[in-house]
């Protein structure tokens, strides 16, 4: 243990601890507090709702989709931003923030009206029978589009730190591209791409703003589970709101976990090769 | 890479059409997603003509909205670089017990609803919450009011500036600061001419980053403000009320302020990038600082 010398401990700590605990901890603690109070059978029945089942499901659902989606296009898109020469590669890269950028309603209403049946993509969607404003597609978008930049920003760095020699030992061998990427640079690629799929899938389960204007927002078929606790609160379900806003927040605890663990996982297996 | 001697092209995935069809495909999908709704943004909020975008700014009601998130953004930005910085200090600087606990707590909100931040503060400060009726008593009003979206657009961004601070401090480590303390110099002289020179870009970065959300943050503030036009609608609010009033040119005439912000705030992130602010592969601040912790001997 080295000799501490610097000074401004207790003010630095004091400081963290009392905006931590006033800012973070005590209304986490105050949700907790008041989902705790309903008692197990009460609180049970609320989250196990159909109408609240059905939410989940919505929710998951269309998060595991928009992942899968952003997991072979943020891939791609970190491939050609790292491997390719091209004009405007800078202003691509640079516009991959965007949807961090940009504020959810604002988002939400842009998607809306380009999705929309009379939208400039929407239209033409809509003739050949796939509309999304307004359907679970359109969670699916929204859900997208805010956590598209994930993938991309987790993976980009690996793929510019992998080691030519590696492709060049599989091209001597006689491997294919495609077989040369399937089996020897995915799985250096994985940890990273698996880290970007758990935090790309936990922005997706708490999306609100950009989701709740270009879902239909209707109970058991377009409404999501923050849309739900919402709801409740409106209609001073209190007891309902808080429930319900306990299951978002357990969830938000373990993807936390998941995420920690597997961005661990991957800075370690980076650091290693 | 250059080409072999073959002129076979010496990378995978270097052949034409792969090229091609990938960065084709990469382009048109990002075109879709990303670029169609910008420009989408200016052409709804332009519809009307540039008289009608004038006159939807140079409403009472929108003025008073870009109002109040200047006013939410001027407090809590700086309170929350203020707790970046002091955090970062004590986790960096010190060993204590408990620290990658208090690191993770500080990162929660980053992974939280901000639904769920809204209905959390609803339970502290609501008539229904611990301290509402004390409040009421008193007469002290924090929701429905600037206070509550005050507090909701902190707790949303705690984690901006402390998650930048705190792996560039980890890894510039204590020698500086100690030596200048042991020079004799106090500690907010060390802080000021040994540490900020050292972090400044990074934590520009996190005040840039902190505030682009501050003002755009729509779901915590939405729960705790009570959306009263004219009096706690802030702008991304007001953006909803005008599109659910079916005045979507409005709509987006609001919409498009926030979205020269966000533009502003992607170049000036691309700026900061380039003086060596926000090492990308870090999206969790976490992950690096317990790593770092677990391998330190």
């Amino acid at each position: 243990m080295k000799r501490r010398v610097l000074p401004g401990l207790p003010l630095a700590l004091g400081i963290t601890l009392l905006y931590v605990g006033f800012i973070v901890a005590l209304p986490l603690g105050a949700l907790i507090y008041k989902a705790g109070t309903l008692g197990l059978e009460d609180y049970w029945r609320i989250v196990s709702s159909e109408r609240a089942v059905a939410s989940y499901r919505v929710t998951a659902g269309s998060a595991a989709i928009a992942t899968a989606f952003n997991l072979v296009f943020g891939m791609a898109l970190a491939w050609v931003l790292v491997r390719y020469q091209f004009p405007g590669k800078r202003l691509v890269d640079a516009i991959v923030d965007l949807p961090f950028a940009l504020p959810t309603a604002v988002a939400g209403i842009a998607l809306t009206t380009l999705f929309a049946a009379n939208g400039w993509l929407g239209s033409p969607l809509a003739s050949i029978g796939i509309p999304v404003a307004y359907t679970p597609l359109g969670i699916v978008v929204a859900m997208a589009f805010t956590s598209l930049p994930f993938i991309v920003r987790t993976v980009q760095p690996v793929l510019e730190d992998l080691d030519p020699a590696l492709e060049e030992a599989g091209q001597s061998l006689g491997g294919s591209d495609w077989t040369i990427f399937r089996q020897v640079m995915l799985p250096l690629l994985a940890p990273a791409l698996m880290a970007g799929v758990s935090l790309s899938f936990a922005r997706s389960l708490g999306e609100f703003g950009a989701i709740i204007f270009i879902a239909g927002n209707q109970p058991m078929s377009t409404e999501i589970t923050a849309l739900l606790a919402f709801i409740r609160l409106e209609e001073y379900d209190y007891q309902a709101a808080a429930a319900i806003a306990s299951v978002l927040l357990i969830t938000a605890f373990v993807m936390l976990a998941v995420t920690n663990f597997l961005q661990a996982r991957a800075l370690r297996y980076t650091q290693r090769s | 890479m250059s080409a072999s001697p073959s002129g076979k092209p010496s990378r995978v995935g270097d052949t034409p059409l792969v090229r091609r069809t990938l960065i084709t495909l990469v382009l048109l999908v990002g075109a879709v997603l990303v670029l169609a709704p910008l420009i989408v943004i200016f052409a709804q909020a332009f519809s009307l003509g540039v008289g009608a975008f004038a006159a939807t700014i140079a409403e009472p009601d929108t003025r008073h909205a870009i109002m109040l998130t200047v006013i939410v953004a001027l407090i809590a930005v700086p309170v929350n670089t203020a707790f970046g910085l002091a955090a970062a200090w004590a986790v960096t600087k010190f060993d204590f017990p408990g620290k990658r606990l208090l690191i993770v707590i500080i990162e929660i909100p980053f992974s939280i609803s901000p639904v769920v931040a809204g209905v959390a503060y609803l339970f502290v400060y609501g008539l229904q919450g611990v301290f509402g009726p004390a409040l009421a008593d008193a007469n002290i009003q924090i929701l429905f009011a600037l206070p509550g979206i005050v507090l909701a657009s902190m707790f949303v961004t705690a984690p901006f500036v402390a998650r930048e601070l705190i792996p560039l401090m980890q890894a510039q480590g204590r020698d500086l600061e100690e030596a200048a303390t042991s020079l004799g110099a106090s500690g907010w002289r060390t802080f000021w001419s040994v540490t900020l020179p050292n972090i400044r870009w990074a934590l520009l970065y996190g005040v840039v980053l902190c505030n682009a959300r501050v003002m755009g943050e729509f779901g915590a503030v939405s729960v705790v403000s009570g959306n009263i036009r004219g009096q706690t609608n802030t702008l991304p609010l007001h953006i909803e009320l005008l599109y659910h009033d079916y005045q979507t040119a409005g709509a987006f005439a609001a919409a498009s302020i926030l979205t020269v912000l966000a533009l502003v705030t992607i170049v000036a992130k691309v700026l900061l990038e380039r003086q060596g602010a926000g090492r990308r592969s870090r999206v969790s601040v976490a992950a690096p600082v317990l790593l770092a912790e677990g391998q330190r001997p």
